[in-house]
């Protein structure tokens, strides 16, 4: 079974001892690369030009927020990170961004690969209709990342991180598609940790959930940054407030200004940001 | 609305009068009462028809009652019927054509709704569409001229060298057999499959495919495990809605299955349906035990169909459970 591992062509360089827990903290070393590093990174679809020229970079084992009015680009900058835009046709690109060090844009890299190592959580929850054993699996499975005899375990600590084992512990069986929304939105963020990414893509994970759903997924957050790497694309900014260590603000497909939470929250340096966060427009 | 003119309460224009309700409601009954009237006439009609095959096939029940199904005798002259052969050909010559069909249309679906560029999609659908516009009899004598000889020269013997260890494929080569006809049903029931099922993989939600590619899954693998489970249902019922056409069909089947009261193990040997015999037979049966007999066939036709398409909504409806497209249109 694991000798029939899928080819896996750039982005891996090291095997990772997939069931070895995470180190507890970013090492020195490690604090000087940026999770994710964004060089000069262009973005259009066809003539539409929607990301441009980002500059900015990611730290890692933290909640970053992207905030910004409807358009601006924000969930196209997040789906450029695991390259789920290559599905839409005619797009175009300039710039890179490197993911721990290793660039996403490069010719050969393994989507695959990249795929699984950054996670990603939809705007409304869409768990597979099988089991939810089976949905937390399903990456794990497809990608031969443990023997099989393994799967129960990394499904329940998936469940564990996803504070959701508690509640579906009797019901593993039964399809994923009964449980409750905000049930269906820490499953499909269970799906994405059975991965083991190295960083989780978020893309406004709440926006179709109550006010307690949203509660707990919040809450989910703080518990999840200790061992990975949060990235959080939200339109409510007391979310962001709330949650995240730095924000950015996106306008009109620009980066107009990138800082800690609570400076954008409280000074910020540009004129648009504040505008934005007092609600003057957006 | 109008809050604030409200307090000003100048020349407000006098509201207009009220539709009539009562005349709404009474257009309203008239209406209802022929839809209803249309909807009722369906069962009627076919509760009709059950009854009329009843009575036609009368003579044949009182005489040969359940045996006639089991038995393979069939002579007029000696006024002895069973449809045996008849049931056997009907299931086997559609069991043959979904084989074939199924694998075939699910990949072209899947192709045209996942894989094929933009520019292709829509001119190879409507293509495939039109198979399903071309009369049955066309395909019947294009099976006769084309078909038929490249089998028995060319695919027939080749089948017999490679699997001629299986007993489905011995036995003497004639042309006209079992494996022409289910060859000439599966392209004839190939567009419906294929349509259906394309339709319901175009309901699949984006998010489902995203949600596999972005677990790493390839293309295909997101096909494999999230698209297709997620449409099940939907194309188990485009499969049925195949099926449903194969039992059936008749002209192109009879022109092809050699017409042969007989169970053969081979799939090269000449065979007969249920609707070919009532197509063939009908016009020269002489005899009341004959025509009786022939209607005895009509019903049981009728019932067969009944049945498998019974199986086939309970299967839908036990793996529909939890599944996302179809299960309710169906």
């Amino acid at each position: 079974m694991s000798a029939t591992m899928k080819p896996k062509i750039s982005f891996v360089t090291t095997p990772r001892a997939t069931l070895a827990p995470r180190p507890p903290s970013a090492q020195p070393a490690e604090r000087g690369a940026p999770a994710v590093d964004v060089r000069r990174f262009s973005f259009a679809y066809g003539e539409r030009r929607v990301l441009r020229n980002l500059e900015f970079s990611i730290e890692r084992k933290a909640v970053t927020a992207i905030i910004g009015p409807s358009g601006c680009g924000k969930s196209t900058f997040l789906r450029s990170i695991n390259r789920l835009n290559d599905l839409i046709a005619a797009t175009t690109h300039e710039g890179d961004i490197l993911v721990e060090g290793r660039s996403v844009y490069a010719q050969g890299t393994d989507l695959v690969a990249l795929r699984q190592r950054v996670g990603m959580v939809f705007q409304r929850p869409n768990p597979f209709p099988k089991s939810v054993f089976d949905n937390v699996a399903y990456g794990p499975g497809l990608n031969r990342l443990v023997p099989k005899r393994d799967l129960p375990d990394l499904v329940e600590r998936c469940l564990r991180q996803a504070a959701l084992w508690d509640e579906v512990k009797d019901r593993l069986e039964e399809p994923a598609t009964g449980l409750s929304g905000g049930q269906q939105q820490r499953l499909c963020i269970a799906r994405a940790l059975g991965n083991q990414p190295e960083l989780l893509l978020m893309d406004e994970p709440c926006s179709a959930l109550d006010p307690i759903a949203t509660q707990r997924v919040e809450e989910l957050l703080f518990e999840l940054k200790r061992e990975y790497t949060i990235v959080i694309v939200t339109h409510n900014m007391q979310q962001a407030a709330r949650v995240s260590d730095f924000t950015g603000f996106f306008d009109r497909g620009e980066l107009v200004e990138f800082d800690d939470t609570e400076r954008i929250f409280t000074s910020p340096a540009h004129e648009r940001t504040e505008a934005y966060i007092t609600g003057r427009f957006g | 609305m109008t809050t604030t003119l409200a307090s000003e309460s100048v020349t407000q224009p006098p509201a207009p009068e009220p539709p009539s309700l009562e005349l709404a409601s009474y257009g309203d009954r008239v209406f209802r009462w022929i839809l209803t009237l249309g909807a009722v006439s369906i069962p009627v009609l076919l509760g009709f028809l059950v009854y009329e095959l009843w009575v036609g096939a009368r003579l044949a029940i009182a005489k040969f009652g359940l045996e006639f199904v089991t038995t393979s005798t069939w002579d007029p002259v000696a006024e002895q019927f069973g449809a045996f052969p008849l049931i056997f050909g009907t299931l086997v010559s559609s069991v043959v054509a979904l084989v074939i069909a199924v694998p075939l249309s699910l990949g072209v679906a899947i192709y045209l709704t996942e894989f094929a560029p933009k520019s292709v999609r829509q001119p190879v659908a409507f293509l495939i569409s039109l198979l399903a516009a071309i009369p049955s009899v066309v395909y019947g004598l294009w099976g006769i001229f084309v078909l038929i000889p490249i089998l028995r020269t060319g695919a027939f013997p080749f089948l017999r060298d490679a699997f001629g260890f299986l007993p489905l494929f011995q036995g003497p080569i004639y042309g006209p057999s079992m494996l022409s006809a289910g060859i000439i049903l599966a392209i004839m029931v190939m567009p419906y499959i294929m349509s259906v099922s394309r339709e319901v993989l175009l309901a699949v939600p984006d998010t489902q495919r995203e949600a596999a590619l972005a677990l790493g899954a390839t293309r295909w693998e997101a096909v494999i495990t999230a698209v297709l489970p997620y449409a099940r249902s939907g194309v188990i019922g485009a499969v049925i809605l195949g099926l449903g056409r194969a039992l059936g069909e008749t002209m192109a089947v009879t022109m092809l299955i050699g017409n042969r009261h007989e169970i053969a193990a081979s799939l090269f040997a000449p065979g007969y349906t249920m609707a070919a015999a009532i197509a063939n037979e009908f016009s020269e049966a002489v005899g009341d035990m004959h025509l009786s007999a022939l209607a005895y066939v009509a019903f049981l036709l009728f019932v067969v169909t009944v049945l498998v398409n019974a199986a086939a909504r309970l299967l839908i409806w036990r793996v529909a459970r939890g599944s996302g497209v179809g299960s309710k249109a169906l």
